[in-house]
């Protein structure tokens, strides 16, 4: 199992920490992963991405181009990488500020409204959780308990009390994440 | 600390590296790529620990000084920059190497010239292994392509530098300084006591007792057949790392029939390359080279003797290729693939150079 993730969006909206906890949790479940970010300018209110890939071999490229599943959280990204998922592969993208609608018609599609959820519910600080258990749910790579030992690593222990709200944040992403297009 | 795994950037890997290995002293300035080196060491504080000193100095042109004034004393030192800060470097190296006094330099590589971007390059080969300062001078140059190989190339630098009384540089990128991978970490290594660092390095300046003259560390010497008899110690030197030293990775060269030569992040890509031409049908190999200095001139010539083709890939105009020439002495189709100024090739890219440039 080889599993290419790309998670794009405006910088402050967690995509770098959504991509360290599932590599944490991939390293958990004795995985093979790499996190190879966009660094730079970006700050919030920019764009930020991540490349992801959790493998059960040695991985030979962190830098990628082409990807089984884009997780896209903004307009930019969403122009900037529907066009590098493989064919067959999976876009993700939350609707909140999408002008313009995914096109492809070789590919799974799917939207999860993560941004209007979570502060309907007053959770947005977890909102890249919402994100990311609908990315679970349609591809269990990493098991709960490796999810649940992949947060203690990534956050400093004195947030270790948020961590229930963010696996509760997960289960509400399995439960929001609704299909557009599937082959 | 016992051996752990744990996920971390490659910065953050060479800094632990350095308080693992019983580092005595880091000087550095913060610039990106890098600065997670000393943002790490300052959160662990190893001053509290393990004694080690970490100082953010006034400039590059300090944190070398710094390191030659440390490591005369024969203790381990280290520092850290990119690119233009390793530039501003270039004159306290070549002051190291002509006074043989062992250290580690990191340089992760950022595009330029000049200021250039902060995005990661691999332009610095030329400086790095050609002398970027003055004088008949090479520093041991290590290409880590994994956060596990910044990690562990720390502690061989250490070993090559006291060897051989000569600086050690690792030279990585923007991007395995930035990636975070997986990574096993070791036990750690007590730092030298004063009894052991008088005897692993019996010519620093430590102080003098009377059972011997004094220990003179200079890379100054107006009697100009001193000097070249000193300049013949060096090149023997070299000539035994040349001898000794040399490190590289051979992937799927037995059967090839073309080979990427790549080293760095540059070889990871490459990697991936090699593994789509191979679900293609055309039998391609990688030679990645770990030791840049010394080059891996008769092992590559070798490989080179069996194939129809070589592509080599580095982010940069060309200045690798000239050595992979060098070592095959012409004597096979070979041609340079990179982008520059902070662009990174795609395993794609690579596979269609390869095919555009050396398989048509």
């Amino acid at each position: 199992m080889t599993e290419e993730i790309i998670i794009a969006g405006f910088g402050g909206q967690g995509v770098l920490s959504m991509g360290k906890i599932l590599a944490y949790s991939g390293v958990m479940q004795d995985k093979e992963v790499s996190w190879m970010p966009s660094y730079g300018p970006e700050m919030r209110g920019g764009t930020a991405n991540v490349s992801v890939i959790i493998s059960d071999e040695r991985i030979s490229s962190p830098i990628i181009n082409q990807f089984d599943t884009a997780i896209i959280l903004n307009q930019q990204s969403l122009d900037k990488f529907e066009s590098s998922v493989k064919p067959g592969g999976l876009l993700i993208y939350d609707p909140n500020g999408i002008t313009h609608e995914p096109t492809r018609k070789d590919i799974n599609i799917y939207k999860i409204a993560a941004t209007a959820k979570a502060q309907e519910l007053g959770i947005s600080k977890v909102f890249n959780m919402v994100v990311l258990g609908g990315f679970l749910k349609l591809k269990p790579i990493v098991d709960k308990q490796y999810i649940h030992e992949g947060l203690e690593h990534s956050l400093p222990q004195r947030h270790w009390n948020l961590i229930p709200q963010n696996e509760e944040a997960i289960e509400i992403g399995k439960g929001l994440i609704e299909a557009v297009q599937t082959l | 600390m016992a051996r752990e795994l744990q996920l971390m950037k490659g910065n953050e890997a060479i800094a632990r590296a350095m308080i693992a290995s019983g580092c005595d002293g880091y000087f550095g300035y913060p610039i990106t790529p890098q600065s997670e080196v000393m943002e790490t060491l300052m959160a662990e504080k190893p001053w509290e620990t393990t004694g080690m000193t970490v100082l953010q100095a006034e400039s590059e042109v300090a944190s070398i000084n710094m390191v030659y004034g440390g490591a005369a004393t024969g203790k381990k030192v280290a520092t850290s920059s990119s690119s233009p800060g390793i530039s501003l470097m270039q004159e306290g190296l070549t002051y190291l190497a002509g006074a043989e006094i062992p250290c580690l330099v990191v340089n992760v590589m950022r595009g330029g010239p000049g200021l250039g971007t902060i995005q990661p390059s691999q332009s610095d080969y030329f400086q790095s292994t050609k002398g970027g300062g003055h004088g008949d001078y090479q520093l041991y140059t290590l290409a880590p392509a994994s956060v596990q190989e910044m990690y562990d190339f720390v502690f061989d630098a250490w070993d090559i530098a006291f060897k051989y009384r000569n600086p050690v540089l690792i030279l990585s990128d923007g991007a395995i300084g930035q990636c975070m991978e997986k990574l096993y970490t070791r036990d750690y290594v007590p730092r030298w006591t004063e009894e052991e660092r008088r005897a692993n390095a019996p010519w620093g300046t430590w102080g003098k007792p009377a059972t011997r003259n004094h220990n003179i560390i200079t890379s100054l010497e107006l009697d100009s057949a001193r000097q070249e008899v000193f300049n013949l110690k060096l090149q023997a030197k070299y000539a035994e790392m040349k001898e000794k030293e040399v490190r590289y990775e051979m992937l799927n060269c037995d059967d090839a029939e073309y080979i990427i030569v790549a080293y760095g992040s540059s070889s990871r890509i490459a990697m991936k390359a090699m593994q789509m031409a191979r679900e293609k049908g055309i039998k391609v190999g990688l030679f990645r080279l770990i030791t840049l200095f010394p080059f891996p001139t008769k092992q590559l010539a070798e490989v080179a003797a069996h194939v129809k083709g070589i592509l080599c890939v580095e982010m940069s105009a060309g200045q690798m290729i000239e050595d992979v020439k060098l070592a095959t002495k012409c004597g096979v189709k070979t041609e340079h693939f990179g982008r520059f100024g902070g662009i990174i090739p795609t395993p794609g890219e690579v596979l269609e150079a390869l095919e555009n440039k050396i398989i048509k």
